[in-house]
């Protein structure tokens, strides 16, 4: 199971973020556990300058913008 | 569509050449094709309402086209340029020349004002002087594509270029004047003490095509997203055309009215919208005789001052710095509106 969490400030994006992730993820059976941290200090513990960020089992691996589609897929 | 994508991967300057060509004949053949379109219309051509229909078959493609392209030119300079980049390049930097040079990072370099606080904070970790820092924050909401190809569009390159000028004078000044006033201890106490990093970028360096498809997403992103503010305004301002009398407002808003300035910039601040949102009210006012320097006083005031954006900051700065930077930015603007009012 893979660990996801959406860093953000609970913006439109942010929002529009984590829906995106759930849609693939359901789109490929893929079980996730979703989460987000929306807590200032702790989105700036994981060094990103533009949120939405996401976060794949403690791993960095998008910041800034609403992913794309095939950028969700590659996580997985 | 297959094939053009084809085609941009295999030969980008190519595709891009042949783009830019297309995007020219068809802008060339704008103002003909509207004056065909409403020859066609069973209305009589010197009537209100033609001048209204072809000004809007005029205008919408005009200023829809002129957007695509500049928000398709802006996403591929835009990925030259990533915050951490920008970052990297003002960091350890002295005040003074770093004011103009973040002022002018705030163009290029995509920003998003939900990203406003991590940025602020991301700068303030490698030690990016906070005037600077101020100079950059002001700036890239402020003087923008949308805004600037707008007023491009309806009043020509020397407005545009003006508001730039004006825009990032207010963002070189307001942050130059917030270094001097060493306010480094209104930082929240987490953000002064938070650790410092180095600024280190692991970008890696990005093909043409790459940058093509880059553009291509803003594109969607941006023009898809106020298109219809866009097609309202101009809706707006054709509706208007040759209907209601031109100084309508001219006795409230006109360029005599001195305390419509300071009037216009007080409005702006508790209305939130970005550069898009603001574009039918800004065509609504002028065409109904508001004079051109409180118009654009509150689109910046709107744009550049926002409440929830304060209240956001607040978790990073001191209620004297929030007030302090409002009042200096306040204060550019106010200059921008008299200036503007005087010279047109």
């Amino acid at each position: 199971m893979k660990d996801i969490k959406v860093l953000g400030m609970g913006c439109a994006n942010c929002k529009a973020t984590l829906k995106i992730i759930e849609e693939v993820a359901r789109e490929k059976n893929i079980e996730i556990q979703l989460g987000k941290i929306e807590e200032l200090q702790k989105i700036m513990a994981y060094g990103i300058m533009s949120t939405p960020g996401v976060v794949v089992d403690g791993k960095v691996v998008h910041a800034g913008g609403v992913p794309s589609r095939d950028k969700v897929s590659s996580w997985f | 569509m297959g094939y053009l994508s084809t085609l941009a991967t295999k030969r980008p300057k190519t595709s891009l050449f042949i783009a830019a060509v297309l995007w020219w004949v068809i802008y060339q053949a704008l103002m003909p094709m509207s004056e065909m379109i409403v020859g066609w219309l069973p209305i009589h051509r010197d009537s209100h309402f033609a001048g209204a229909v072809q000004f809007f078959l005029y205008d919408a493609p005009k200023v829809l086209m002129l957007l695509t392209g500049i928000v398709f030119l802006m996403g591929m300079v835009n990925s030259y340029f990533t915050p951490e980049r920008t970052r990297a390049l003002l960091a350890g930097r002295k005040e003074g020349a770093a004011n103009v040079m973040a002022a002018s990072l705030g163009i290029v370099t995509p920003f998003c004002s939900c990203s406003a606080v991590p940025l602020f904070i991301g700068f303030v970790q490698v030690g990016v002087p906070l005037g600077v820092t101020f100079s950059f924050l002001i700036s890239a909401p402020m003087v923008n594509e949308v805004a600037l190809t707008f007023l491009f569009a309806i009043f020509g390159w020397k407005i545009a270029v003006l508001y730039l000028a004006l825009g990032l004078s207010i963002a070189i000044v307001a942050g130059w004047i917030i270094g001097q006033l060493k306010m480094e201890r209104y930082l929240e106490d987490w953000v002064r003490n938070i650790p410092r990093v180095d600024a280190a970028t692991d970008d890696v360096a990005l093909s043409l095509t790459e940058r093509i498809n880059v553009g291509f997403s803003s594109v969607h992103e941006i023009v898809g997203k106020v298109w219809p503010y866009i097609l309202v305004g101009i809706a707006v301002g054709a509706g208007i055309h040759g209907y209601v009398p031109q100084d309508f407002l001219a006795n409230f808003m006109g360029k005599d009215a001195w305390w419509a300035v300071p009037l216009a910039v007080v409005i702006g601040i508790p209305v939130y919208t970005n550069a898009a949102g603001v574009i039918p009210i800004v065509q609504a006012l002028l065409v109904k005789g508001a004079a051109l320097g409180t118009v654009l006083a509150f689109m910046m005031s709107v744009i550049a001052l926002s409440l929830p954006e304060m209240i956001i900051l607040r978790k990073v700065l001191k209620v004297k710095l929030i007030v302090t930077f409002l009042s200096i930015v306040a204060a550019g603007i106010l200059l921008v509106g008299y200036v503007f009012n005087s010279v047109l």
